[in-house]
């Protein structure tokens, strides 16, 4: 009787500490990037295990072939992600073909309010049709290109003497695109420490999106615009305006005057490997990298301060990164999938997730009173937040993106033709494009 | 027991087997051997052609499967044709192709030649000199990457230390007018091997007592080379100019690796192109109809190649 009494409560104690839900646990994929703040969400995502008792697996691609492999499973209704961390310009094909789950009926349901998230993020990640209040996506980590510089190279007393006879200024952050240019023309050979070094790294490549992500840098600033403000899809003069003529100018002086040889073809990686190697004093990257360089042993801690996108003569803007996490419409799990964007939006994960090297678009995150100074990018990345600008996230976003490749490519790095030309062409390619697609 | 291995066979088919064919004419037998390997080809190679064919005519996406497929006429046909940037990635074909020949020829025939010779080591040299084919394309593509870097790679500073000039001065891979010359050299340094050894199987094959009459005739051997060598080499060359010209026509691994088609366009090959309008812009039918094109013109230089071949061994 006692035995059976102890085995009784051996039983009850076991099922007690089984998670709530293991009745109907599932095995859940997560698809996303492979990358740093990926590692975080693996550790994040423990806490999601431990709750519900559902067992997270993660499909991590590199940045080159992450498009090309993810979309191939989109496409193809792979039953592979269950969650995926799609890029922000794959949510008008998301949305359209049907492979993301429209979250407006579980936003509503589950209380969740895209009011609580910053707006540029839920413009950027979530929306479709652009401006409309439908939701394919939760805000899963906010991103924007930014810049990096080498600090301590800056406060060296005589090169600040130097710079500030030359330009008559500070050698300081720039504030405008042309004080960036000079800043990176006056590092470019200069023999620092022994070595010589460069001005800046900057986005070149052109197999995916490198360029592109680059380029608009320059271009929103200078005037370029995507389209017609009042006539969807009218790009003649808007995409080639001489606005947007004098950014590309600009993106083939600032590559030809001040990158370091072979940088042909660089995107994240090899930016963040020029500078951490100390081959430039400004690097052109996403946000994502910033925890990365404040805490590497050489060029980590004071060597390193962070800048938004310096302003153009006709704008200041910077280009959206980062990606909304959606429920692929495919997937088998759909419940248990919805239950971790329930667990994930909470504000404390959110929170957790910033802390653990994630980047939360959640206000109450960002916005709360301590996070400008919690880091010493923060501020950077606020102010960059606040500017930004997207790429087209058309269904047919890759053959824009292609041609974009392709004509800006030509035209800065390998100098064929003029930016007019290129920005012509691109009109072309753009127009045939929503030809096909039966928008014009 | 006496008989052939077509009676044991025979012998040894089962009773139930043996009544169900009995009857059967032997053309009836050759067709039901014949019916699997048939099969196969309509399917993986026949369907999917005549599938493309008709694939081109029309404007379908294959990542748009709920989209309407309309019937366009030979509108991607004209398109293609008519872009200017198409006939750059031919010409950048068509001049990646030339050269890896040429190159590949040369220095393979002068290798097998020399390997040819007897001399001590020379197995060795054969060899090491077979390494490069042996890797993966991949692999090639990315290390050549690294030295053609500018700053670190070995061959900037192999060309500085031969020219005096500065390695970071040139950019093998981002420099527009060098680098359809970096993509040659490198499948050259890989490839060159593979032209090789067809030249040395042709080399070897040709008979000791040849060379020997043409000895007793007092025939120099500038005149041996030219009149027996040559001639009777040149079949096999022409097949490993076949393999090797087929074989880049369709390169794609080692060129993305290398330059990603870059920069610009100027290193982008048919097949580089041929991808990212298939797979990464989605235009199915469009990419259907380039295909299409580059299968014409492929069967058609090889058509005429093989018979120019055949017309060779014949002599």
């Amino acid at each position: 009787m006692k035995k059976a009494h102890l085995f009784a409560a051996a039983m009850l104690t076991a099922v007690s500490a089984m998670p709530a839900h293991d009745a109907r646990a599932d095995d859940l994929t997560l698809c996303w990037a492979a990358w740093d703040p990926a590692n975080a969400l693996v550790e994040l995502s423990k806490d999601f295990e431990a709750k519900t008792g559902h067992k997270m697996s993660f499909e991590f691609v590199p940045w080159p072939n992450f498009a090309d492999r993810m979309l191939n499973e989109l496409n193809s209704g792979g039953k592979l992600c269950d969650l995926m961390i799609g890029d922000s310009q794959w949510i008008g094909l998301g949305a359209e073909a049907g492979h993301y789950v429209k979250l407006n009926p579980f936003f509503e349901k589950e209380g969740i309010s895209m009011d609580d998230f910053i707006p540029a993020t839920v413009t950027g990640y979530a929306e479709w049709p652009k401006g409309t209040p439908n939701y394919w996506a939760l805000p899963a980590y906010a991103d924007v290109v930014g810049w990096t510089y080498r600090k301590d190279w800056f406060s060296k007393p005589e090169l600040q003497a130097e710079f500030k006879e030359k330009y008559g200024r500070d050698l300081a952050p720039p504030q405008t695109l042309e004080e960036l240019k000079d800043i990176a023309t006056f590092f470019q050979g200069r023999e620092i420490d022994g070595k010589t070094v460069y001005g800046a790294a900057i986005y070149t490549e052109r197999g995916s999106e490198g360029i592109t992500m680059g380029v608009t840098n320059a271009l929103y600033n200078y005037g370029f615009k995507y389209e017609n403000p009042d006539k969807p899809y009218d790009l003649q003069g808007y995409v080639n305006s001489k606005g947007a003529v004098a950014g590309l100018e600009f993106y083939k002086a600032l590559y030809d005057c001040c990158t370091p040889p072979g940088s042909s073809d660089w995107y994240m990686s090899e930016d963040i490997d020029a500078y951490k190697s100390g081959q430039v004093a400004l690097q052109m990257n996403f946000a994502f990298i910033w925890p990365g360089v404040n805490a590497d042993p050489n060029v980590g801690g004071d060597k390193s301060g962070y800048f938004a996108n310096p302003a153009g003569p006709d704008g200041h803007f910077a280009q959206l990164g980062g990606q909304g996490i959606s429920v692929v419409s495919y997937s088998d799990h759909q419940d248990a999938a919805l239950e971790y964007i329930k667990w994930f939006a909470q504000p404390e994960i959110q929170a957790k997730w910033t802390a653990m090297g994630g980047a939360s678009a959640m206000r109450s995150v960002v916005e709360a009173p301590d996070f400008p100074d919690k880091t010493p990018f923060n501020k950077a990345f606020l102010e960059s937040m606040a500017i930004v600008k997207d790429f087209w996230a058309e269904p047919s976003y890759a053959s824009l993106l292609l041609s974009m490749q392709d004509r800006v490519h030509k035209y800065v790095i390998a100098g064929e033709g003029t930016a007019q030309e290129a920005l012509d062409g691109l009109v072309e390619d753009w127009t045939e494009v929503f030809e096909d697609d039966g928008k014009l | 027991m006496s008989g052939t291995t077509i009676d044991h066979v025979a012998r040894a088919t089962p009773p139930k087997v043996a009544r169900r064919i009995k009857g059967l004419s032997d053309r009836a037998i050759a067709w039901i051997f014949v019916a699997p390997t048939i099969f196969l080809l309509l399917a993986i190679n026949i369907f999917p052609l005549l599938w493309t064919i008709y694939l081109s005519f029309t404007n379908y996406r294959a990542n748009r499967p709920n989209a309407e497929v309309s019937w366009i006429g030979t509108r991607n046909y004209e398109r293609i044709l008519g872009d200017a940037d198409i006939w750059l990635t031919m010409q950048a074909t068509a001049h990646f192709l030339f050269w890896t020949l040429v190159l590949q020829v040369l220095i393979g025939f002068t290798l097998a030649w020399l390997i040819n010779q007897k001399f001590k080591g020379n197995d060795l040299w054969t060899t090491i000199i077979v390494l490069p084919m042996m890797l993966s394309p991949a692999v090639v593509g990315n290390f050549w990457t690294f030295l053609y870097q500018p700053q670190i790679g070995l061959f900037n500073y192999v060309v500085a230390f031969l020219t005096g000039a500065d390695p970071t001065s040139f950019s093998m891979i981002g420099d527009v007018s060098l680098a359809p010359w970096a993509i040659v050299i490198v499948d050259t340094w890989m490839w060159t091997p593979f032209v090789m050894l067809i030249c040395l199987a042709g080399l070897r094959s040709i008979p000791d007592s040849i060379y020997e009459a043409a000895e007793c005739d007092r025939a120099s051997k500038w005149r041996q080379f030219w009149t027996i060598t040559v001639p009777m080499v040149l079949p096999f060359l022409m097949l490993a100019v076949l393999f090797r010209g087929i074989e880049n026509f369709k390169m794609f691994d080692l060129v993305v690796q290398l330059t990603g088609g870059g920069p610009g366009n100027t290193t982008t090959l048919t097949s580089i192109d041929l991808k990212r309008e298939a797979f990464e812009k989605w235009r199915t039918g469009y990419s259907s109809a380039y295909a299409i094109i580059l299968f014409v013109t492929v069967f058609g230089l090889a058509s005429i190649y093989v018979k120019a071949l055949n017309k060779v061994k014949e002599r």
